[in-house]
């Protein structure tokens, strides 16, 4: 195998044993990217300069035998939504394109002590809203596994990146399956954490009842390592949880033993394509034959979690990007207003894509006097019967098991005017984000040679038994080392 | 029940701070039924006796000490600035004659 092609722990173990060094792994990648970008286009901003210059302290570092950690000079991929000091950071929209924040997020902080090197900032949907990066206001990224069709959104450049070897591990956030879906369609590892596991700091806001920032990584040891890093409370983001981080690769163990796990009758129902059905049901039959004791049960609310989910998230939305007017930051439109409400006004306009104008009209219309209690109130509500659920089936179970997308990979553009079907992506995955738990998906199989991915759904603050569960059907099965064509 | 009007959506375009040209106030229009539609089988539902929630992982009064801590350098908030006068950020007219 090429090195772009290893797992970041498999070359972290060479560099820290003086076989590689970081400069050699970041060349690697960046040799890759030359290579492959001008067909996958993962990147807005490709920064190897940066990569080199800390691919060169990372070495001196490691000279002196200092390993500060177990992922010292891998590259790393981030999406575009968190704050870079110094270097634009765009949310994949225009109202952004020179914005150029003035701290790093706490992620990337983080990430940067733990000798991780930013290669580059990755194309999303605009404002993280889709489900196949094609609202980016810049460029369209190309699935890996077969370039006519999407990588999934809205960290569809993350996923990419690591699908193509231009990265070994990237960061992506979800607010309705935006780690998980496009690691489901790009045949790699997506983790969406509890909400709170992960600070929310320097992330720039979609729904803040929903982000969470998580790894997308080539194999479940690699989701493990880059949770230590980025996981624990944080006093800058009022919602992380103050609660210890466990060693996520204590839970590597290959073993399943007297776990027990549900299989939600709704998320594996008509609206899942019967090819896709059908490879996760047997996944799910390897993780019986495993030991993991399988039973199917009923989830009667989660079948309302689509309109619930696009009630809530653009409810906040609306109230989050309501900050983009043009004053302090960002665009501002260049024709004449002659008062600050036309300012706002034409700024917003001309600076948001449709999807995020139309996103923000919902919010703002189900939020408006005469309409919030039928809409934004009742949504609130059905959440608590949607979360009910979710309590209930975890007193009789350890995980979840589901399908994480209805769907392989769709082709670009075959969504893209139909603002509800592309919705659609997303049955499996926004359940998740509603009860704030953790969830995984993993690569289980293919279908018309795209892959397709299994979910594994956690109580909240249980990240380890996921990876527990994630890593025993992965280490049975070989899908983890498939690599694309590209 | 009744669809959004274009006056609806107007003054929701307006409360939204969003100038959109007559095309797209139609398109959106238009969407907004499509989807207004949708939500309505969460009417099924009997939420009477129900909770909102607005979080999922509850959490309660979290503080911090209210103590002076370092603030961004002035120079570097303002330099995003669209347009800067000084240590302001110019804008158009906000008070009516």
């Amino acid at each position: 195998m090429e090195l772009y092609q290893q797992t970041a722990h498999e070359v972290a173990d060479l560099i820290a044993a003086g076989e590689l060094s970081a400069q050699q792994v970041t060349e690697a990648c960046l040799e890759r990217i030359a290579e492959v970008e001008e067909t996958v286009n993962s990147f807005l901003v490709v920064t190897a300069d940066h990569a080199r210059a800390q691919a060169a302290q990372a070495d001196e570092r490691l000279t002196k035998s200092e390993v500060p950690s177990p992922l010292a000079g891998i590259p790393i991929a981030i999406k575009d939504v968190m704050c870079t000091r110094g270097l634009a950071t765009t949310c994949g929209s225009k109202i952004l394109e020179n914005f150029v924040p003035p701290y790093d997020a706490t992620v990337v902080q983080r990430c940067s002590q733990a000798l991780l090197l930013m290669v580059g900032k990755t194309n999303m949907d605009e404002f993280a809203m889709g489900s196949s990066t094609e609202n980016s206001a810049f460029k369209v990224t190309a699935n890996p596994w077969n370039l006519e069709c999407v990588p999934g959104g809205s960290s569809g450049g993350s996923a990419a990146a690591v699908a193509a070897g231009e990265a070994l591990v990237a960061l992506g956030s979800d607010t309705g399956g935006s780690i998980r879906q496009p690691a489901a369609l790009c045949g790699i590892v997506g983790l969406k954490p509890t909400y709170g596991r992960v600070s929310r700091y320097g992330l720039i806001a979609y729904a803040s009842s929903l982000d969470q920032i998580g790894p997308l990584t080539r194999d479940v040891t690699d989701c493990a390592l880059v949770m230590n890093v980025i996981a624990g409370h944080d006093p800058q983001d009022a919602t992380s949880a103050d609660i210890p981080v466990p060693d996520y690769t204590e839970y590597l163990t290959e073993s399943v033993k007297g776990l027990t796990a549900g299989v939600p009758t709704q998320l594996l129902g008509e609206g899942i394509d019967p090819q896709v059905r059908e490879r996760v049901q047997t996944a799910i039959d390897d993780l019986q034959n495993m030991g993991l004791e399988c039973e199917e049960i009923a989830m009667p609310h989660i079948d309302y979690s689509l309109p619930v989910y696009y009630i809530i998230a653009p409810a906040e939305c609306s109230s989050n990007l309501a900050r983009f007017d043009g004053v302090r930051y960002g665009y501002r439109t260049p024709t004449q207003t002659n008062d600050i409400n036309e300012l706002f006004a034409k700024t917003r306009a001309e600076g948001f894509g449709p999807e995020v104008r139309l996103r923000i009209m919902l919010g703002t219309y189900t939020l408006s006097a005469g309409y919030y209690d039928a809409y934004y109130l009742k949504a609130l509500k059905v959440r608590t019967l949607i979360k009910g659920d979710f309590d209930s089936a975890f007193e009789k179970y350890d995980v979840l098991l589901s399908p994480t997308s209805p769907t392989v990979a769709f082709p670009i553009g075959e969504r893209a005017d139909d603002p509800l079907a592309m919705k659609l992506a997303d049955t499996c995955t926004i359940p998740v984000n509603l009860a704030g738990i953790p969830a995984i998906s993993i690569p289980c199989g293919f279908v018309d040679s795209l892959p397709v991915g299994l979910q594994i759904i956690g109580r909240a603050f249980e990240e380890g038994k996921v990876l527990q569960v994630a890593y025993a059907y992965e280490q049975a099965t070989d899908w983890h080392r498939q690599r694309p064509a590209l | 029940m009744a669809e959004i009007s274009p006056e609806e959506v107007e003054h929701v375009a307006n409360l939204a701070r969003l100038a959109l040209p007559p095309e797209e106030m139609t398109r959106i229009g238009h969407e907004l039924n499509r989807i207004l539609v949708y939500f309505q089988q969460l009417q099924e539902l009997d939420t009477e006796q129900i909770e909102s929630t607005s979080h999922a992982i509850a959490m309660e009064n979290i503080y911090r000490e209210d103590s002076a801590r370092e603030s961004l350098p002035v120079e570097e908030v303002l330099a995003n600035a669209p347009d800067r006068a000084d240590v302001f950020f110019r804008v158009p007219r906000i008070i009516e004659e």
